[in-house]
This record gives C-alpha cells, structure tokens and sequence, in this order.
C-alpha cells in the first residue's frame, strides 16, 4: 500500500510545485515576457518616432539636395556633395573656431571658479547650507531665462550691469554695450554661461572633496605638511578624476550650445558669437538649406557622440575608484 | 591542438580591448582637435572622416575581451 501511496505523493507534490511556478509567471493569459513587453512597447515605441525615425530620415536628408523654400522641385540625391561642401567652407570652419574658443574659455573659468567654490563650501562654516543654496540657484533656472533677464541686466541705459562697471572705472555706463560690441560680445556669452554652470562644476567638485578619506588628511599633519603641500599632494591629485569628469560634461554641452546664446545675441554683432549650433540653425530655418544643414548637423552629431564614449569612459574609471 | 591554442591566445592578445580602446579615442580627440583648430583647412576637411573612424572603431573595439 505504501508502495503505491508513495509515488503518488510525489505526483501531486510535482504537480503543485509545476502548477504554483506557473502562476506567478501568467496574469490572464500573458507570459511575463509578454507582459515585460506590454510594459516597454510604448517607450520603444515613442523611442523610434522622436530620436531613431528623425535621425535616420535626416541621415537620408543629408545626401539629398532638398532646399524647403523650393520644396516643389524633385528631391536630387546628390552623394556626399553637402559633407564635401561643408568640410570645404571657410565660413563653417570660422564658426566651429569660435564655438572652440567659447567652450575653452567657459569651461576653464567654470573649473576654476567651481572648483574654488568647492573647496570654500567643504569647510564646514555657519550658514553653509543657505549658501550651497544660493550658489545653485543660476544652475536650476531655465537657459530661456537666463537669457532674457541677463539681456535685461546688460542693457546700456537701464541695465544695472553696465552701472556696476561704471562705478569700478568710470567710464560713462551708456557707452558701452556688452552684448552689441565686437571686442565685448563673446567674452558675455562667456561670463553669462559660467554664471549658470560654475554651481555644476563646484557640485561634481565637492563629491571629489567629499570623496577623500580623512585618515589622509590626518597622517598629512602627522608628517607636518603644510595646507598648500597638503593641497597638491592630495587633495588635487585625488578631485582630478573627477574635474576631468566635469570638463568632458561642460564641454560637450557648451559645444551644442544654442538657447542662450541665442537669447543673448542671435550670434551677432555680425558672426561675432555666432555658434556652429546658430549656423546650423541658420542654414536649416533661414536658408532652408535641408540637405546641407542635415549634414552638419550629422558632422555635429559624430562629433558630440565621439566625445560622449570618451565622456563614458572617463565616468566608468570614476567609479571604479 | 596546443598549436591552435597558441594561435587562439596570440589572437586574444592582438585583440585586447584597452590598446585599441586608448587608439580610437586618440583618434576621436585628434579628429576634434582637426575640426576646431585654426591653422589649416586641409586638416578641418579631413577631420570628420577621422572622428568618424574613431567613433566607428571604438564601438567595435569596445566588444573586444578585456
């Protein structure tokens, strides 16, 4: 009988272990597979339309001669006839030179301010908080406003900026406008630009600082090093993964840079602050160029995704510290 | 079979990943620095093809066993 009683048993406790492992696994029918599909279609689905559709469509763009103010004329595949053409204009080149020389001199001033601003805030000091929360703030407005109260803040005749400055020099405050003179304009875009993002830098900062030990420190004072020493030999060598964190970053957004400088001086006077990304801008909604502007803008594409691997890498060797 | 395992592990040892990886990001950089530099056009006309050839490389290489 027991013989018998035994496999029995087995059967049914098989059967139930079989029966309860496939329960979780269907809701009304649908596999967890089938469900974990439901789930990601729609932002797959949303995913294609808005980033991998546009971009394809403007990678075929790019080799097509389509001028939209002639948009009746038959769409001409030409080759690489808008790269050539691109990689063969002076006033392109100009363009990508000036971006160079904004993203190098923003990027260094927001290094250096961000990171001074890093080491102040570190210390722990009375109202450290109220002034972490103050120095954030540029970072956290929209560049749309930024913009729009910093052209307020510039203006010659009511703006207080141009008064500031008169108060240091002397020198009449409607005499000069910031955002409408050659040798003035980039050096605003400059300034307004680390402004708003000098806070980010002396965020990544701090998570340096925050990052070393302070056994380091104390072994440091046991061996009588002085604060400067102390500074060089650690604290610098140590924040320099992550400040090379904070260059890569600023430097690919300060190269896609568009809004604010757009705000501020539509990229003149002339093509003083005329960035590539107004160019592009330019040649795709004021010429109608299509097919030209869809290849620089793929020339930008490759470039900013080239530097983001690199970026990427830099962020992985941070974390494995 | 140790002869093909001695081929099989001087082809891992051509293929690592960190070589080619530092490669391709050399010539990300240098294409950067060809596109932005303000001395000869010739270098900005070929620096599209040379950030591309890196950023093309380093997809595939990043593949590459460690």
């Amino acid at each position: 009988m027991t013989t018998i009683s035994q496999p029995d048993n087995a059967v049914i406790a098989g059967m139930s272990e079989s029966a309860r492992s496939r329960a979780p696994r269907r809701v009304r029918g649908l596999s967890d597979r089938a469900i974990a599909w439901l789930f990601v279609a729609p932002t797959i689905a949303l995913l294609l339309a808005i980033n991998i559709f546009p971009l394809i469509w403007m990678i075929r763009l790019s080799f097509t001669s389509l001028n939209l103010s002639m948009s009746y004329l038959p769409l001409r595949f030409v080759g690489l006839d808008n790269f050539t053409d691109i990689l063969g204009d002076e006033d392109v080149w100009f363009r990508l030179q000036t971006t160079a020389q904004f993203v190098i001199w923003s990027v260094t001033l927001q290094v250096i301010i961000g990171f001074g601003l890093a080491l102040l805030i570190n210390r722990q000091f009375r109202g450290h908080s109220f002034w972490t929360t103050i120095i954030l703030l540029p970072m956290m407005l929209s560049p749309a406003v930024v913009g729009n109260f910093w052209t307020l803040l510039l203006q010659p005749q009511i703006g207080p900026f141009n008064y500031l400055i008169s108060l240091f020099t002397g020198v009449p405050p409607s005499s000069f406008s910031m955002t409408g003179q050659v040798s003035l304009a980039p050096w605003t875009i400059v300034l307004v630009d680390t402004w708003m993002w000098a806070p980010y830098v002396m965020l990544i900062c701090l998570a340096g600082l925050r990052s070393i030990p302070d056994y380091i420190y104390e072994a440091a004072e046991v061996d009588r090093a002085s604060a400067w020493r102390q500074f060089w030999s650690i604290t610098l060598p140590m924040t320099v993964p992550f400040l090379m964190l904070a260059v890569l970053f600023r430097a690919i957004e300060n190269f896609k840079m568009f809004d604010m400088v757009n705000l501020l001086t539509s990229g003149g006077p002339g093509s003083t602050t005329e960035l590539v990304s107004i160019t592009l801008k330019r040649a795709a909604f004021e010429k109608w160029r299509t097919g030209y502007s869809s290849a620089l803008a793929i020339i930008l594409f490759v470039t900013v995704f080239g530097a983001a691997n690199i970026y990427v890498k830099a962020l992985n060797k941070v974390k494995q510290r | 079979m140790s002869g093909s395992a001695g081929a099989k592990s001087g082809m891992s040892r051509w293929f690592l990943r960190g070589p080619w990886e530092a490669g391709a990001m050399t010539l990300i950089g240098g294409g950067i620095v060809m596109l932005v530099q303000p001395w000869s056009i010739d270098l900005y006309s070929y620096s599209f093809a040379t950030i591309l050839a890196g950023t093309v490389g380093y997809v595939i290489v990043s593949h590459f066993p460690e």
